[in-house]
């Protein structure tokens, strides 16, 4: 890494530069920003002292784990990172969310962990059935799986317990929201909505990478506030939030994500406003003060 | 254009290509990335790993 001033470049850390990553860098050539592409790939550092090689940064990097690491890594060296090590923290891990969501008081489904899927097993009497598992760290809807009923847990523990690694021991169960064919996308931007779409598919996986179709979403103050509060309580700046409705229309948030994919959210919201210009106007409104 | 380093299709580059860029062949379905330009250079992308996403 070569020094730079203090008044350097913003970097976008990315290691794949996929339809959205395009969106936000067009979005900063428009806007005139002096920016940087920053491969987490070549990242690296020693521990302690500083670095001025960029301003600030925006993190794009679709690796939970190199973005966690390289948001430490940048913070340890005095640069600030959106979003922070802390929020990508709490946000790559489900239960770690779930705790933030609880302890601000955001609507959110009846959630457990247990210790070893023995423990899960206890804890679903609790949750009741039918009920979701979901690795605690994962995107896209990867590794869910629907438990209609006790027996179904224990044939689907069982497969949980032959996993490697101890973390996949780790059993996370929510209860499942009879929710419309849909869930609720809004992005959170600083304090403020860039936009709501809901996100249609028959499967209970609603992601967009997994082909559900977006439709623009009111923007009621409901959902307003609720999204607000949810990014807030996992302390991103910006933030994607996955909200469902139950059979009585109460909204439930079920997922923040800290790096916002936004091409269905796009689609949905068409010319009326343009996602990346949202999320590069505001990085630059926070880089001012940087 | 340039040549798909999997199955050898033609692939057609962006006008404004960027470094790291994914691109998908539409003769294999194989995700490739820009890894040089001028020339442009592709190369297989990373397969997707369990922590990649949002």
């Amino acid at each position: 890494m070569t020094g730079r001033s203090g008044t350097g470049p913003i970097a976008m850390l990315a290691s794949q530069v996929r339809a959205d990553e395009k969106r936000l860098l067009a979005a900063m050539d428009r806007h005139g920003l002096r920016y940087e592409l920053a491969d987490t790939r070549a990242l690296w550092s020693t521990a302690g002292g500083k670095a001025t090689w960029w301003r600030g940064v925006l993190n794009r990097e679709i690796s939970q784990v190199r973005a966690l690491y390289a948001a430490r890594m940048l913070e340890a060296l005095g640069i600030p990172v959106l979003n922070s090590a802390a929020a990508i923290g709490v946000c790559g891990d489900k239960w770690q969310t779930s705790l933030a969501l609880v302890a601000a008081h955001v609507p959110t489904p009846r959630t457990a962990l247990g210790l070893t899927p023995e423990a899960a097993l206890e804890a679903l009497e609790v949750i009741g059935y039918p009920a979701v598992l979901k690795p605690l760290t994962g995107s896209h809807g990867r590794l869910i799986a629907r438990l209609r009923d006790q027996a179904m847990a224990k044939d689907v523990f069982e497969y949980v317990k032959a996993l490697p690694g101890p973390q996949s021991h780790l059993v996370y169960v929510q209860e499942l929201i009879a929710k419309p064919a849909r869930d609720i996308r809004v992005l959170v931007v600083g304090e403020e909505l860039a936009g709501a779409a809901y996100r249609v598919s028959a499967d209970m996986r609603t992601n967009v990478a997994r082909g559900a179709r977006t439709q623009r979403c009111p923007e009621t103050a409901g959902l307003r506030r609720l999204a607000i509060a949810a990014a807030a309580a996992v302390s991103a700046d910006i933030a994607a939030v996955d909200i469902v409705e139950d059979t009585t229309g109460e909204l439930l948030v079920v997922e923040v994500n800290h790096r916002a994919e936004f091409s269905g959210l796009q689609l949905a919201l068409g010319d009326q406003v343009d996602v990346a210009d949202r999320i590069v106007e505001y990085v630059a409104a926070r880089a001012a003060q940087w | 254009m340039t040549a798909c380093p999997v199955c050898e299709a033609p692939i057609e580059v962006p006008t404004e290509p960027r470094i790291s860029e994914i691109l998908e062949c539409a003769d294999c379905s194989s995700e490739l990335e820009i890894i040089a330009l001028d020339p442009t250079m592709l190369a297989l992308a990373p397969e997707v790993e369990e922590d990649w996403g949002e």
